[in-house]
């Protein structure tokens, strides 16, 4: 079988993002939300407005999808397709963690769970495919709001006295999140429970997905509500072994 | 102290696999090889036995380098294999006589036909358990034996060696100097008698098998010796069946426990103990494991032959889907199936009907139907026939199923666990392993060495990951099986006997 081209995918994983997105991006935004060097997206982005597929604005610098493309919108991985090439590794971070395990994609503004394995202690648990949860306060969708570049931001709604509401506090949050590679969720949506979660990547370092970990404060974090080394490292080696399933190169 | 682990090899129908276990039954790594299917022929289905050993030879290192270990950290290595495949080899040059020749392979039909017909085939059912058909290895040897020039003879002097894909792995792997297979294993030839547990004379005299090239049967959790192949100084602790592997990796150590396995085709194995029960309703006898020294624990099987294959035609044959997960996506754009049911009896009906000369109907279409309908319809098609092969069970076992312990590749499906559920009103438990089949094999062979000190042990590694509970109305439930049964008939008697 012939390799593949990496700069291939790439370039995809661009114009996914610029078709994410509500209009006009900039390049560090696009080369921060796909994790790439500036000048190697630069280079895909000159490529890909010689071939018509994407436009500069002449003015700002930012760029937008070509006419031509603007019909391919936002189809991005079948949540059934993710679910099944999720699974072999979903399991073994429940074992590790001790804790339930969900991983969750956009949809409509909101965390869509499309996995959920139980924690595993047997005792009577639903299972909750298909719920929907808030984007910005629970740790699977920081990492979705993190990496989608110019997503609008929904309505910041209130849950528990630590819940982000802020615009500028969620800004600062999600950067952090692109620096860790990682977010948390403590108390910000249910009183008592904490979470870690790591994006999911798909070709090209498109954010396809989060997968986490979530049980009691208690259990998720140390006395200084930071949440453990251990599990923060069990939530990374998943989500990267699931990217590597899925194509992604890094 | 260094950590220590177990590998399994899944040798399966389409490829080998390599994984990495630890203490808790967790997978650590993975690495997978798909192998060539071959078509010669409509009905027949090869595999290069040389390709799938080159296989294991290149994920040994691969396996793991991704988990991070050396071979020292290795305690164990136990072989899950596809069953009555059957291969045939050159006891000097390692050289295979021929592909091998798999499970599903149709070519020994007339020759099946005929041996059934024989006044002592029924001695010979009675002996191994089993009923007569093309999928099982003996006819398959008798075959090979007879289509290659001078085989037999040279058979007979102890030249040529047999094997299902277990013993081919394990000849390779002790450096060609284990001749072994495993109950379970053994169990599918036709050839082996179930009681005795070793070959028995009158079904190799009743299908032409010379005895040398046979190899010697031992129990499953055990000594296969220690591999100076692949993975060298690695003790090869235990072989299965993947389907009794599963059974092992689902920890179903106590009669009454079962479990069902979704993948190409399912298997609904049920563990009856120590006692051989035999079937009134279709369901094959069989050895689940035996631990050295100890008494061989029995089985009743429900084999199905199309369920996950019935996804791969939907996605290849028909283009309907491009993956076969996105059966649920397009099964869920619409509420019911409208009406329309599909039997895939591609190739007859296994369990618990055996109609070799069934084939496949789609029924009750409408201008009405979608394609959302008939992705529904391939996914309750095996949830009935899981439903007709429990069935079976409750009646020759005289036990009720109350829980369904599923496993395999479509469980990631959860509008088809949730049809299970339904359609057999008990609830359908996934556990917190997906990879039952190698997991078995790996717990089968840590236990031998003692990595893993008994089967309690084990069982404290089974959690549930996922539950579905039944949700479907009982006059639902009723009609709709009914309409499922009206489908199945329609399949019988299309092929006419020539």
């Amino acid at each position: 079988m012939p390799g593949t081209v990496q700069s291939i995918e790439r370039a995809a994983a661009i114009l996914r993002t610029l078709a994410g997105g509500p209009g006009r991006l900039g390049l560090s935004e696009i080369a921060r939300t796909l994790d790439l060097a500036k000048g190697t997206t630069h280079g895909i982005l000159r490529t890909l407005q010689l071939v018509g597929f994407v436009e500069q604005d002449r003015v700002s610098g930012q760029y937008q999808l070509g006419g031509a493309l603007l019909h391919l919108g936002t189809s991005f991985l079948d949540i059934n397709e993710l679910r099944s090439r999720s699974i072999v590794w979903a399991d073994p971070l429940a074992a590790r963690s001790g804790q339930a395990v969900r991983i969750g994609t956009v949809l409509e503004g909101r965390v869509l769970v499309v996995h959920h394995v139980f924690r595993p202690d047997d005792t009577f648990q639903t299972l909750d495919v298909g719920t929907l949860l808030p984007l910005h306060a629970t740790a699977l969708g920081k990492v979705l709001l993190a990496y989608r570049a110019g997503s609008p931001v929904p309505e910041l709604e209130r849950f528990t006295r630590l819940t982000l509401t802020d615009p500028k506090a969620l800004a600062s949050a999600l950067e952090g999140v692109r620096e860790a590679g990682c977010a948390y969720e403590v108390e910000e949506f249910l009183l008592g429970q904490a979470a870690v979660a790591a994006p999911i990547r798909g070709y090209g370092g498109l954010v396809v997905g989060s997968i986490g970990v979530s049980g009691p404060v208690d259990r998720i974090c140390d006395s200084r509500y930071q949440p453990l080394p251990r599990l923060v490292g069990y939530v990374r080696d998943a989500a990267r072994a699931i990217s590597r399933d899925l194509g992604a190169t890094r | 102290m260094t950590e220590k682990y177990v590998i399994a090899i899944d040798q399966g129908t389409t490829s080998t696999r390599c994984i990495v276990f630890d203490r808790r039954g967790q997978l650590v790594s993975l690495a997978q090889q798909e192998h060539k299917q071959h078509f010669p022929k409509p009905g027949w289905v090869e595999h290069d036995a040389m390709e799938i050993w080159r296989n294991v030879e290149r994920l040994a290192p691969r396996v793991l380098r991704r988990a991070g270990i050396e071979l020292s950290q290795v305690a164990a290595l136990g072989i899950a294999n596809q069953r009555e495949t059957t291969v045939i080899w050159d006891r000097l040059t390692g050289v295979p006589v021929g592909r091998a020749i798999i499970w599903q392979d149709t070519r020994t039909d007339a020759l099946v036909h005929a041996l059934a017909s024989s006044p002592t085939a029924a001695d010979i059912s009675d002996i191994s358990g089993l009923p007569f058909a093309t999928y099982f290895s003996g006819p398959r040897l008798r075959w090979m034996l007879d289509h290659t020039p001078g085989l037999r003879s040279r058979a007979e002097r102890g030249e040529v060696l047999c094997g299902t894909m277990e013993t081919w792995l394990i000849w390779n792997l002790t450096g060609r100097r284990r001749h072994a297979t495993d109950v379970t294993n053994a169990s599918r030839t036709m050839l082996l008698d179930i009681r005795s547990l070793d070959w028995s004379p009158e079904a190799c005299e009743f299908f032409g098998i010379p005895r040398a090239m046979l190899p010697e049967v031992q129990a499953s959790v055990g000594d296969f010796g220690t591999a100076t192949e692949a993975f060298p100084g690695v003790r090869i602790g235990a072989a299965l069946g993947d389907q009794q592997a599963a059974l092992f990796g689902q920890t179903c150590f106590n009669p009454g426990e079962a479990k069902c396995t979704y993948g190409t085709g399912s298997f609904l194995l049920l563990n009856t103990g120590t006692e051989l029960v035999r079937s009134e309703h279709g369901l094959l006898t069989t050895v689940a494991y035996q631990i050295d020294g100890e008494p061989a624990a029995y089985a009743l099987e429900g084999s199905i032959a199309i369920t996950g294959s019935l996804v791969q035609w939907f996605r290849d044959q028909l283009e309907l889907i491009s993956s076969a997960p996105e059966i649920e996506t397009l099964a869920r754009t619409v509420a019911d199936n409208g009406g329309c049911y599909i039997v895939p009896a591609f190739s007859g009906l296994y369990a618990p009907h055996w109609r070799s000369e069934a084939r496949g109907v789609i029924v009750g279409l409408t201008s009405y139907i979608t394609k959302g309908h008939l992705a529904r319809a391939v996914l309750e098609a095996t949830a009935w026939q899981t439903r007709e092969v429990v069935d079976a069970m409750n009646t020759d076992s005289g036990l009720t199923l109350t829980t369904l312990r599923t496993d395999g590749g479509m469980t990631a499906d959860n509008l088809l666990m949730q049809m299970i559920a339904d359609v057999l009103d008990v609830p359908v438990v996934r556990p917190l392993a997906v990879e039952t089949v190698s997991l078995g094999a790996a717990y089968a062979a840590g236990l031998a060495v003692g990595y893993w000190p008994d089967l309690d042990g084990l069982r404290q590694n089974w959690h549930i990951a996922g539950q579905w509970l039944p949700t479907m109305n009982p006059t639902t439930r009723q009609t709709e099986y009914t309409n499922w049964r009206r489908a199945v008939e329609r399949t019988f008697d299309w092929i006419q006997p020539t």
